[in-house]
């Protein structure tokens, strides 16, 4: 680099873009947050969606699965799982897990009430209701 | 070592290295369930191995950053570390915190751990990556203020220079940026918003900081190039990195339920991170070129030119590949996610850890540079480790590309579990790939026994 560009020079431009930038992100932020009413599905948080988010994250459910594409891998995506499956199927797959054949990816039994599995239903319908810019592309997730 | 108190980043060394192999061995257990589905089931249930997996990756990289940094501020700053015994307490603190949640994570249900770990008082559990429980997040925050004020106290004494600066600056940024890991709100949408404050401000914004600060001490000793000019670069590299980067978190909310601006500020920005590590690269070989000395340890020149190279491919190149919006609505959430993350944190941050325990180590061990024999021992395991992760990242970028087209574009998509069946053998080939990874680190480990004629001080 050209001795007419010195290191205080270089460093002015770094705190002065890092700042800037950090700034123009927290506005973003502000108005993602003023307009987010409007798409989260934020109106349909019920105290059984609620109850359901806490058994979705005290049960590790992202460490195999994602919701909205983000978690892990390793089996479905679960954010549309509602519109794909249904209530009644997922409720008769959270209780027959695992399905014990040999050499397939295997489910924990969660050992959860119906009350619970209940909610937690409740909370993927809520998360497929989230406006998500027509993500994923198919039913298939 | 030219101050007794950088003695400390060896304890922390050889407990990254340590975590560094258990994060390997769960990585093939996760590797071969990906093809034989009840492999350890029900003993190591596919969530579980992945948390210890990636959770082991943050602690032995935050391990490696912590000695690193104990070993050049006493050396950026000439003067003794603020408190050796501190950073020793530390120590101690953050492995039993951190062997603790691990057992926990293998030995109990999460659903317990969380009621007996205070869940309920803070629900902060069970997201990706943040799965530990609320005192293990709390005693990260005590661990990282405890380092962040030994570093800074140690640079106010002393005299301060650009690296110290910039990576003092990382290291808030890492404590600051992991407070929103205790906000959950019941908004899934919100709770994924603030999620990325954390994961993405580190791994693609401060966490760059103390990379480049790493990289720029260890091409400052390996080389002689004046520091003037070292430094220059690494202003410019950085300035390049949050110019990019922190707007550039807006490719992580084009589909969960943010506004459809993102799709324009995300896709823009982030196509740019690319830039400052090609600027790393070109920064990197530019200092060896330019030497004005040849050190004896050319096992530390190869893994920095190693780490520069490594880190363009798999978080630029690799990143670059599935930024934009149109591409990522396909491939979100899909195997080339996995490919990315793989190759980006080895080559960015697994690398540059082990860039800084290359040339630190053999000096904590009271010699300029290890015998010819380890030094070719250490090559090899950096020539394996680097191909082996070069390839998994390529059969996981295969796998996702078949995946994306059976399961997201073709006329007739086919489910999440019929397209993982016809994509097995990619999976198969990453566990090969994986099993050379271990080897390399294996050999790895074995060039710290390895005796011989060492090269003394000049």
């Amino acid at each position: 680099m050209s001795a007419t560009f010195t290191k205080s020079m270089a460093r002015n431009v770094f705190y002065g873009g890092g700042v800037f930038f950090f700034l123009l992100f927290i506005a973003l932020t502000f108005d993602t947050m003023k307009v987010l009413p409007k798409r989260d599905n934020s109106q349909n948080i019920t105290p059984a969606v609620e109850h359901g988010k806490k058994l979705w994250e005290t049960n590790n459910c992202i460490g195999c699965h994602t919701l909205l594409g983000e978690g892990a891998y390793f089996a479905p995506e679960l954010g549309n799982v509602y519109p794909r499956r249904g209530p009644d199927f997922i409720k008769a797959w959270i209780k027959g897990q695992p399905t014990g054949v040999p050499g397939r990816r295997q489910m924990p039994q969660f050992n959860l009430t119906d009350a619970e599995i209940d909610d937690l239903v409740a909370f993927l319908k809520y998360a497929s209701e989230i406006n998500t810019n027509k993500w994923p592309p198919n039913i298939e997730g | 070592m030219k101050y007794k108190s950088q003695a400390v980043a060896k304890l922390y060394f050889i407990a990254a290295i340590g975590l560094f192999l258990g994060q390997i061995l769960f990585g093939l257990i996760m590797g071969l369930q990906y093809v034989v589905g009840d492999f350890l089931f029900p003993v190591i249930p596919f969530n579980v191995a992945r948390m210890v997996h990636t959770n082991l990756l943050i602690v032995w990289l935050l391990f490696g950053f912590m000695g690193a940094s104990y070993y050049l501020i006493p050396e950026e700053s000439e003067t003794e570390l603020y408190s050796p015994k501190l950073a020793i307490i530390t120590f101690w603190i953050f492995l039993v915190a951190g062997a603790v949640t691990v057992l926990g994570y293998l030995l109990v249900p999460y659903a317990s751990l969380a009621k007996w770990t205070g869940n309920d008082l803070l629900n902060t559990m069970g997201r990706e990556f943040l799965e530990q429980p609320l005192p293990t997040k709390v005693g990260i925050v005590i661990v990282a203020l405890s380092w962040l004020f030994n570093i800074v106290m140690t640079v106010l004494k002393g005299r301060k220079t650009a690296i110290s600066i910039v990576l003092s600056l990382g290291m808030l940024g890492l404590a600051v940026f992991f407070l929103f890991s205790f906000y959950n709100p019941v908004n899934l949408v919100k709770d994924k918003f603030y999620w990325w404050w954390v994961v993405h401000l580190w791994v693609e914004g401060v966490w760059e900081l103390i990379l480049g600060a790493m990289l720029a001490f260890v091409l400052i000793k390996v080389t002689g190039v004046d520091r003037e000019v070292v430094e220059k670069w690494l202003y410019v590299i950085i300035t390049m990195t949050l110019v990019t980067g922190i707007i550039g978190t807006g490719h992580h909310y084009f589909w969960i339920g943010a506004p459809a601006y993102w799709q324009w500020w995300g896709s823009v920005f982030s196509a740019l991170e690319p830039i400052p590590f090609l600027m790393m690269t070109i920064f990197a070989f530019n200092m060896v070129n330019k030497r004005r000395r040849e050190h004896p340890n050319k096992a530390a020149v190869l893994w920095a030119l190693g780490t520069s190279v490594m880190a363009f491919l798999g978080a630029g190149l690799w990143g670059f590949l599935h930024t934009l919006a149109p591409i990522n609505y396909y491939t979100h959430g899909t195997q080339l996610t996995a490919a990315h993350g793989h190759l980006a944190f080895f080559g960015a941050y697994a690398l540059v850890v082990l860039t800084m325990i290359s040339y630190a180590m053999p000096i904590l061990r009271g010699r300029a540079a290890n015998p010819e024999r380890a030094q070719i021992m250490e090559m090899w395991s950096f020539w394996l480790m680097t191909i082996s992760m070069f390839f998994i990242a390529l059969f996981l970028t295969g796998a996702g590309i078949v995946q994306v087209w059976l399961q997201r574009m073709s006329p007739t998509p086919m489910s999440f579990m019929a397209v993982q069946d016809q994509i097995s053998i990619f999976y198969w080939a990453r566990e090969g790939a994986g099993l050379v990874f271990l080897i390399g680190l294996l050999l790895y480990i074995g060039s710290f026994f390895v005796k011989g004629e060492s090269r003394a001080f000049e």
